[in-house]
């Protein structure tokens, strides 16, 4: 019996073992790459000939544009950018999840099941079919002036219609037991009350899942950015920035650097797993039992 | 649960949730007033300020009818008239542009101006539900509510109209007149030699649709086969990465598993690296001189000057995209699907224990159909994710190998990545927006099909 045991959790191990490499290689492809000392693209040969951290340096100190006239590389700037979006669309998008998700979890009235219905029907229309029009109605608010107003309005964009994902949070929700409401009620909480201070609480996982996916749009997001930003290379939001970098012009001399932002970019997203990581550790199981 | 379904029936018979014709019948004169001057009701039943802010708000929108709405409406039909011209400055010698009508702008205004006259009709009917429940707390000789409690009953029975305010707000302009206007749009001749400012384009009615389903023109033979690999993909992707990725986050998850978090950590960093970045990345690992060929010809799989043409044969692209996609989606469920594998109450599997279910049975049993209800929704939305998955496509192989036989697409575009095309490179934007309601036809009957038969949409409380 323990001889089978461990034969299986050997086996499952090893399985892990494999697959994390098959997972971790193109990333690993992406460090050696942003550390190769020679430049241009497509090399006949994978292990690099020699290390450098230049590209870093130019990264981060900025390097004005190779070509008469071209985009000037400026990447902290951009990455401020992105973070500053990232973390206001963040909040509002989440706050719209966990709004709706709640609503229609645990408040019953007459709009509920029409409400998730349109949502459903909205979610299934593409993304970007409304981008000209969204596009055109920010222009008309007066959001398109300036480059700080244009970062509102990318803020607006991303979490805007976030009410509309709630799906996954509302199932969660749906898990936790009903009896802990009816307790609340019973000590005189209003509905306000146990949805911030029981239901909030007992839902970690699914605000660390809400948060992470809502930060991570800004930062691999092109095309909205790419639409509402133009050709403001100083409001540019990483994901543009590090595409212009990819551009056919550029490419022969930005490849490496590119690379090396990449790696800069996602340092902060892995740093905010590794704070959310123990939210997944301990399940909620243990303390919502009715 | 039963005693929260009576509970929910007969809550619905409150007041507060009539509908309008039961209001018209049973209101009385001041009630019925009520629907055409906002607040009337409340006003004269001492709920002053819940009143006046009913009737600004009414004053405000006739204010805005009367200055733009009336005029925007016009437009909206004509879609404009005056096409933007040259005229001959004669002082300074040379040809200047006298500005026309903006056919887009019209449109959009005119959604504009309709959204907001639904939601003064809304209004109307909130007025009188108001006025309504008023009444029938004076009959009864029941206390009216002050200012005071309308705002305390924002914690309470109305905590729904309170949370849900500012997230509809935010769908309302950011997806719903949007999604109007383009809507509208295929039904103009809005394509690339009818561009505003410079030309006017109009109403067409139906021929956009016409075209594109027909079965003679360019537009259907390359609309029928675009979708057919559409569907494949969505079908495909979805599936591969929800299974690997449910018995992945199960893998790391059992009890003899040690370093969980280490594990998860290996897989979620590819998550961490932002999309387009990894997507990017692959397609240069992929690339007729990169990586993979380059370690191919080195192992003497294929010849020196040979390279496997991952994105140049159409097939081939076919099968690299899905296995790339597998690589990208299924951290991503393993992500979801953990916390939710953590929700599952333990006495369940604790009682299955003590019944000696093995840990086959546990998972049929227990964890599937748990994981199937709280996740069907989620499916369904990975679903139309899939089939609107622009990102993977267009990054990855940009719709390529292109085609010849298709009109501006290429034989792994999807149908979002074609409609990226049209409208993007091509100002096809009517074309665009016929994709859109087609791609959204399509999805609609397929989800609205199966969501409805899902469990967790007919009884949402079977594991409260």
């Amino acid at each position: 019996m323990k001889m089978k045991r461990f034969i299986t959790n050997s086996a499952c191990h090893i399985l892990l073992a494999i697959l994390s490499v098959i997972w971790v290689l193109p990333i690993f492809y992406v460090v050696l790459t942003s550390f190769r000392a020679e430049g241009g693209s497509y090399k006949t040969y994978i292990w690099p000939k020699g290390f450098t951290l230049d590209n870093y340096k130019e990264l981060i100190q900025g390097v004005n544009s190779k070509i008469q006239g071209g985009t000037s590389i400026d990447f902290t700037r951009w990455f401020m950018n992105t973070f500053i979006i990232a973390i206001f669309s963040t909040l509002l998008a989440a706050f719209f999840v966990l709004c709706v998700s709640y609503v229609m979890s645990r408040l019953r009235f007459k709009m509920r099941k029409p409400f998730m219905n349109i949502a459903m029907i909205l979610g299934m229309f593409p993304g970007f079919m409304s981008m000209i029009a969204v596009y055109y109605i920010l222009k008309g608010l007066g959001l398109l002036e300036t480059g700080t107003l244009k970062q509102l309005s990318l803020v607006l964009v991303y979490s805007g219609g976030a009410g509309l994902g709630f799906y996954m949070a509302k199932g969660f929700f749906d898990t936790i037991s009903r009896s802990i409401d009816e307790a609340a009620y019973i000590d005189g909480a209003t509905k306000w009350d146990t949805f911030i201070r029981i239901t909030i609480p007992l839902s970690k996982p699914i605000i660390t899942y809400t948060l992470i996916t809502a930060f991570m749009g800004p930062w691999v997001d092109y095309i909205f950015a790419k639409v509402i930003m133009g050709n403001d290379t100083k409001y540019y939001t990483i994901a543009i920035g590090l595409w212009t970098m990819l551009e056919q012009e550029y490419v022969e001399y930005y490849y490496t650097q590119f690379y090396a932002g990449c790696v800069l970019i996602s340092i902060p997203i892995s740093i905010l797993f590794l704070l959310t990581q123990k939210c997944y550790v301990e399940g909620v199981t243990g303390a919502v039992k009715g | 649960m039963g005693i929260f379904k009576k509970k929910a029936a007969s809550e619905f018979d409150k007041p507060r949730d009539a509908g309008a014709l039961k209001i018209m019948k049973e209101g009385n004169t001041v009630t019925r007033l009520s629907f055409l001057v906002f607040g009337l009701g409340n006003i004269l039943n001492k709920q002053v300020v819940r009143g006046l802010i009913f009737l600004a708000l009414e004053v405000l929108y006739f204010i805005f009818l009367f200055t733009f709405g009336i005029g925007a409406i016009g437009d909206f039909i004509t879609l404009g008239t005056v096409e933007q011209g040259q005229v001959y400055n004669e002082a300074l010698g040379i040809y200047e542009y006298s500005t026309g009508d903006n056919s887009m702008l019209c449109l959009l205004y005119g959604v504009i101006t309709f959204v907001l006259t639904a939601g003064v009709i809304f209004l109307s009917c909130m007025s009188a539900k108001s006025a309504y429940c008023t009444q029938i707390r004076r009959q009864k000789g029941q206390e009216i509510p002050t200012f005071m409690d309308d705002i305390r009953s924002l914690k309470e029975e109305n905590l729904h109209a309170f949370l849900l305010t500012f997230p509809i707000i935010g769908i309302i302009v950011f997806t719903i007149v949007p999604l109007i206007f383009m809507i509208l749009i295929a039904f103009t001749s809005y394509d690339h030699s009818h561009q505003p400012p410079g030309n006017l384009f109009s109403w067409v009615g139906l021929e956009n649709f016409a075209s594109m389903l027909s079965s003679s023109s360019s537009l259907a033979a390359t609309f029928w086969p675009v979708l057919v690999w559409t569907l494949i993909w969505a079908v495909t992707a979805t599936v591969s990465c929800y299974i690997l990725g449910l018995l992945l986050a199960l893998l790391i998850n059992r009890k003899g598993t040690r370093a969980k978090g280490f594990w998860r950590f290996m897989f979620v960093l590819s998550v961490a690296v932002p999309q387009f970045v990894t997507l990017l990345t692959m397609r240069t690992i992929f690339n007729a001189n990169g990586p993979v060929n380059v370690l191919l010809r080195e192992l003497g799989i294929i010849g020196v000057t040979e390279s496997v043409p991952f994105f140049t044969d159409s097939l081939y692209a076919k099968i690299t995209i899905i296995c790339i996609n597998i690589w990208i989606g299924v951290p991503y469920t393993m992500l979801s699907t953990t916390g939710i594998l953590q929700n599952i109450p333990a006495d369940l599997y604790e009682a299955a224990k003590i019944d000696g279910a093995n840990a086959a049975t546990i998972f049929r049993k227990i964890t599937l159909p748990y994981m199937v209800f709280v996740m069907t929704p989620n499916l369904i939305t990975s679903f139309t994710g899939n089939i609107n998955n622009f990102n993977v496509i267009f990054l990855l192989s940009g719709g390529g190998p292109d085609s010849l036989e298709y009109y501006y697409a290429g034989k792994t575009d999807l149908l979002v990545t074609w409609l990226y095309k049209l409208t993007i490179t091509q100002k096809d934007y009517n074309l665009g927006a016929v994709i859109g309601i087609l791609v959204f036809v399509i999805l609609a009957t397929l989800s609205l099909l199966t969501y409805h038969r899902t469990g967790s949409y007919k009884d949402e409380g079977a594991f409260q």
